[in-house]
């Protein structure tokens, strides 16, 4: 990267499916793109999940199809570690836009052979695993991760404390003194795919998570039950390791509540209704309660839901949970509930409670027009993948939250409204 | 081989490939064995002067084939990039031997030696692919005029495409027209708002680029992408001819015939009436049951999922009722302030932003919402209707009077007709434009498009009778090139979705158009120039290659003999799997590129117990999941030759026939998951390998085989872990069935 100065017909601000699908699919348009990423690997959240519903199929599939797709092409640049901190609209109507690079500490010589991770001492907590596990401070984000270099956690680590992975690289590609960089960029048009971030279950002060260690959110089950995640795909207890033989899924935690979110995440349902497979694949035997307000299994969805409400040991509630707490004696969770169908308060013991937690538009300052952003944080845009912005579109979570295949559409969408921005220009 | 291929072998010692093989001895298989002429060692190889060293090889020594030796395929990509007409081949050493296997080992050095043998007869068989160019049409097609194919049209048209639309009906405007106003759907959800469909209309109409014909049906599509010969039938006597470069199908879908749902009193009582009649009871005063106009309604109930999420009517839900039906209780409120409103629902599902929609309606004076089962619908003594409901939340049964009943009727795709065809009602009556009615057929759905292919009039379609896309990730997926469904044709969807629909779809009619002018594949191998050429003179018309390709490539003529439509083709080498008699292949992609490398594999002795397996995996998600189990280090079996496919369903049975007559003890052949679920990117490549190894079976009977010795396995890329197991214990099982008897012959 020697370059300055850049210009491209497109910004796509975040690589996850929603900034991937539009980069893509503008570069097979013709249009020459930027796409920035502000982790060191592409992929965002999706990246995480184990299986998509209602297929049960794993997301690294379509993602191998899509990063063939964006690395034979040569009209994407990639930058991760980048964000974008200013936005002016020029003269010309074009958008000038200052990209930051956060230092990786390790530079395009990486050849990803891993010699700098046996050797290093440091140890960090593993984000992509939800914080369930460790990894070495110099650490490729996952096996499978694009780019496929390693990256250094400075924060844990300064690379000085033993120093070790300097030695032992011998391609050159680590650099201590990385201190990144900004560049400028003219763009004609930008499409914002920032996504979301899951609300926080902390919050959710009744229902125990973050002061038992057997109350999970959706998103550490989807590491939980991954082939490459904290316990290679087995889905145990944190507290005891062991097998789950009973299990309580709390719908709507921190959605629908006008305490927390007002809005409905759109996923949650169908994501626990998969979860409840997860479960079944490795326990025959276990009980799973499902409490929820509606279940919200749209369109082709109902399929999968009924095939679920087929499971004689899967118990659906209707009504909220009041309490989570802890059964001292046998160590199980205690899950206090109204079922509004049977009129009936419930007492129920479990092994694990899976938070159903909705998602937050990553939409928190970005360098857009606050006018474009609606009370709950949303890009307000009427179902149109357009802002009122000249050449400013949005997509995925952060217009509304929705499941992989809208968002996937509404990015093919949006590189729509930026060809005819371009065009106008 | 038309030019002479001149080779450079270029091999990387790093990333622990020095130290796991011998890296002069594989040169000496360059050199001494195969006469390349330049070959290399470095120990970084991906480095700018070694690349550099490459390039200037290129150029002193007019190569035109490089095999680069270092890491997988999958990574480098742009590093390992030279000019176009140098072919580059890269083989697997550090990720599928030096990561994988024992090092300094013996077996794992005939590995290594056999990749490199492998690549090197792959450049010597192929050529760098160019691009199939033909004058390609520009013009946009979308098919039907409603809401989704207005906007599609616009949005085509906005970013400079000449476009058509086509509408059977004598206006625009489709279902959207008939409504009185729509569910909010922008910020803060609360108030109802105007359809805009007026506004829509006028710009579509005077729009330059847009060319609208009403009273239309699409009498017959010819041709290919880019290419498309359409003819259209207008009115009742005007034809028009057309070219056409790509199409939008958005023909939306019809109602679920209330006629079904007596249970719920719908043709029974006069005053059970469905949603779509309540809204045109808003909309207009002079439609036919008009319940509304001079009349004094008390009280209403509304029946959600009248006969949508049941298995006796619509085992799916339609999406956009619930929303329908809590903005028109707003409607009842406005009109008649004293009624009571009753919404009798399973699950209230307003997602995303829509719940705050919901929560206002719940919070309105006079509308009451509860969960429950209609048990019944009866005329009461005081002329009244009764509804039965049960399990509810307000105690277990309830009875409700109401002078009005609603059915939240669910939605039907417009390509589905016969048994559960919606029974259409006023303004929609279907138009026969000929005095007979647009060809239909309950076995093949409707015949919308009326394409001339092979394979069928129109696109295919999913579990109820929608053309939707199969995959999660790639929504737009199509198994006709070139035309795209949008809106709820594809899904049952609200206006929100589909006007996103609207302009995904159009952006990929658009950029199907600027692909195929650059003689490129669209999705999933985006930009891939290569493409099927058939040797016809040899061709038997056996017709499988036109019966097996998944996108309807191929027509036939008279004689059966296949007539390729190549802008249609996705490059998946389906065609070639399929052929018997070895016709097609693609420059960089065939029968003898296959054949040859698996000849250049050395087969060993019997006696010297090392058995030879061939391991054919699909390149989109087998081969990348044994790049992930080799990247975690796990060791298999080093008797295991592996050659990438473009899909299993590429795979040739004269392939498995040739590497078994030269002594391979056995082969596997791993793929995408097929069934309901299929993971396959070319939908059928899996199954339909499965489908040959009837073939195969036989091949190995007439060579007195064990059938055990040809295996099919699916996986998953993210069940990596399995590989090494796979590999193993085929092995194991190959050793145990006793060596190939053909080998040494």
């Amino acid at each position: 990267m020697n370059q300055e100065y850049m210009s491209a017909d497109l910004l796509v601000v975040g690589a996850g499916i929603a900034g991937i699908t539009a980069a893509v699919e503008a570069a097979e348009t013709g249009l020459s793109v930027i796409l920035v990423e502000k982790k060191p690997y592409i992929g965002g959240k999706v990246a995480q999940f184990s299986k998509y519903f209602p297929k049960l199929c794993p997301p690294s599939c379509g993602l191998e199809i899509n990063i063939r797709r964006l690395r034979t092409n040569p009209l994407i640049k990639l930058y991760t570690l980048a964000e974008v901190s200013t936005n002016v609209l020029t003269s010309s109507g074009k958008h000038e836009v200052n990209i930051h690079l956060k230092p990786r500490y390790i530079n395009d010589k990486c050849t990803a052979c891993g010699e700098c991770a046996k050797v290093c001492q440091g140890r960090r907590k593993n984000d992509f695993n939800m914080n369930m596990d460790e990894t070495p401070c110099i650490h490729i984000p996952y096996e499978n991760a694009y780019p496929q270099k390693y990256v250094l956690d400075k924060k844990n680590c300064d690379g000085k404390c033993c120093s070790k992975c300097v030695e032992v690289c011998k391609y050159n590609a680590i650099d201590l003194d990385d201190n990144g960089k900004v560049f400028t960029a003219e763009v004609n048009s930008i499409i914002w795919a920032t996504g979301w971030e899951p609300y926080d279950a902390q919050k959710l002060d009744t229902l125990g998570f973050g002061k038992y260690p057997d109350v999970v959110t959706n998103l550490m089950m989807e590491r939980l039950a991954a082939a490459d995640g904290p316990t290679k795909g087995e889905i145990l207890r944190p507290s005891t390791k062991e097998k789950v033989k009973s299990v309580a899924f709390i719908q709507c935690a921190g959605s629908r509540d006008e305490n927390h979110l007002e809005y409905c995440s759109s996923v949650c349902c169908m994501a626990s209704l998969k979860h409840t497979r997860y479960i079944r694949e490795q326990n025959p035997d276990a009980e799973i309660y499902v409490h929820y307000i509606d279940v919200r299994s749209n369109g082709f969805h109902e399929d999968f839901y009924r095939n679920v409400q087929g499971d004689s040991k899967v118990h659906f509630h209707r009504g909220k949970v009041g309490k989570v707490s802890l059964n001292d004696e046998t160590g199980n969770l205690i899950v206090e509930a109204e079922d509004s169908l049977t009129g009936k308060y419930m007492k129920n013991e479990v092994e694990l409670v899976v938070l159903a937690t909705g998602m937050k538009p990553s939409t928190n300052n970005l360098p857009i027009d606050k006018l474009m952003i609606d009370k709950n944080g949303f890009v307000n845009c009427s179902g149109e993948p357009a802002m009122k912005h000249p050449g400013e579109y949005a997509c995925g979570v952060i217009t509304e939250p929705k499941d992989v295949a809208s968002v996937v559409q509404e990015a093919t969408g949006s590189v729509l409204k930026a060809i005819q921005n371009i065009k106008r220009n | 081989m038309a030019i002479e291929t001149k080779v450079g072998v270029y091999l990387c010692s790093g990333c622990g490939i020095g130290e796991s093989i011998n890296c002069e001895k594989l040169d000496l298989v360059a050199v001494k064995e195969n006469k390349i002429p330049v070959c290399k060692i470095n120990p970084w190889l991906c480095s700018e002067e070694s690349v550099e060293m490459i390039k200037k090889d290129i150029e002193s020594e007019q190569l035109n084939r490089v095999v680069i030796g270092a890491c997988s395929q999958r990574f480098l990509s742009d590093v390992f990039k030279f000019d176009p007409k140098v072919f580059v081949e890269r083989t697997n050493l550090r990720e599928q031997v030096a990561w994988s296997h024992k090092p300094n080992d013996e077996d794992t050095q005939m590995l290594a030696e056999d990749y490199l043998r492998m690549s090197i007869a792959k450049v010597r068989n192929c050529e760098p692919p160019e691009a199939f160019k033909k004058e390609i049409n520009d013009t946009v097609l979308v098919v039907g005029g409603g809401f989704t194919g207005m906007t599609a049209a616009l949005a085509s048209a906005n970013a400079g495409f000449n476009v058509v639309l086509t509408e059977k009906e004598n206006q625009l405007g489709g279902w959207i027209g008939r409504q009185y106003k729509i569910a909010p759907t922008h910020s803060p959800f609360q108030e109802l708002e105007p359809t805009g469909v007026e506004d829509l209309i006028s710009k579509v109409e005077s729009h330059e680029k847009i060319k609208v014909f009403k009273s239309c049906l699409v009498e017959k599509i010819s041709g290919e992408p880019g290419d498309f010969h359409v003819s259209l039938f207008i009115k009742e006597s005007t034809k028009e001819e057309l070219i056409i470069g790509s199409i939008v199908q958005a023909t939306g879908a019809k109602p679920y015939n209330p006629g079904k749902l007596s249970e719920l009193g719908y043709g029974i009582f006069d005053n059970v009436i469905t949603s779509i009649q309540l809204e045109e009871n808003f909309k207009t005063s002079n439609s036919r049951k008009n319940i509304i106009n001079g009349k004094q309604i008390k009280s209403i109930t509304f029946i959600q999922c009248a006969g949508s999420r049941d298995e006796k009517h619509l085992p799916y839900c339609s999406s956009e009722c619930c929303a329908t039906s809590l903005k028109q209780a707003l409607y009842i409120r406005e009109k008649f302030p004293d009624a009571f409103v009753y919404i009798i629902y399973r699950d209230i599902r307003m997602p995303a932003q829509q719940e705050l929609f919901f929560k206002r309606v719940q919070s309105e004076d006079n509308i009451f919402l509860t969960k429950g089962d209609v048990i019944n619908i009866n005329r009461a003594n005081n002329g009244m209707l009764r509804i039965d409901v049960d399990n509810t939340l307000l105690g277990d049964k309830i009875q409700i009077e109401s002078d009005v009943v609603v059915l939240a009727t669910g939605m039907v795709p417009s390509t589905l007709v016969g048994e559960i065809e919606s029974e259409v009602d006023t303004a929609v009556e279907e138009k026969t434009l000929d005095g007979k009615k647009a060809a239909a057929s309950a076995e093949v759905g409707a015949k919308i498009l009326n394409l001339t292919y092979r394979q069928g009039t129109d696109l295919p379609t999913l579990k109820y009778g929608f053309p939707d896309s199969h995959y999660i990730c790639f929504p737009y997926e199509t198994r006709r090139t070139g035309i795209y469904a949008a809106g709820s044709v594809r899904a049952p969807m609200d206006i929100s979705m589909s006007k996103a629909d609207a302009y995904g779809a159009a952006l990929k009619a658009i950029q199907l158009i600027h692909t195929a002018k650059e003689g490129k594949a669209v999705h999933p191998r985006s930009g891939d120039q290569s493409y099927p050429e058939f040797f016809l003179q040899r061709c038997t018309q056996c017709k499988r290659c036109t019966e097996e390709c998944p996108f309807g490539t191929l027509d036939e003529d008279v004689k059966g003999t296949p007539l390729p439509n190549i802008e249609r083709c996705r490059r998946c080498g389906i065609c070639l799997g399929a052929c018997p008699e070895r016709i097609i292949s693609f420059k960089d992609y065939s029968i003898n590129m296959i054949s040859s490398m698996i000849k250049s594999i050395e087969i060993p002795d019997e006696d010297e117990d090392k058995p030879r397996i061939l391991a054919f995996l699909c390149e989109n998600d087998a081969y990348p999941s044994l790049d992930i189990a080799c990247r975690n280090k796990l060791h298999y079996d080093p008797n295991v030759r592996v050659i990438p496919v473009r899909c299993l369903g590429s795979v040739n049975t004269v392939w498995i026939a040739d590497a078994l007559s030269r002594g391979f003890d056995g082969i596997l052949m791993i793929g995408c998951k097929y069934g309901d679920d299929y993971q396959c990117h070319y939908i059928r490549g899996s199954e339909l390998a499965n489908k040959r190894m009837e073939n195969v079976r036989e091949k190995l009977k007439q060579l007195v085989l064990e059938p055990e010795r040809v295996k099919l396995i699916t996986l998953s890329i993210d069940e990596y872990y399995k590989i090494p197991e796979i590999f193993n214990s085929f092995v194991e099982e190959m050793r145990s069935i006793g060596a190939n008897p053909y080998k040494g012959m």
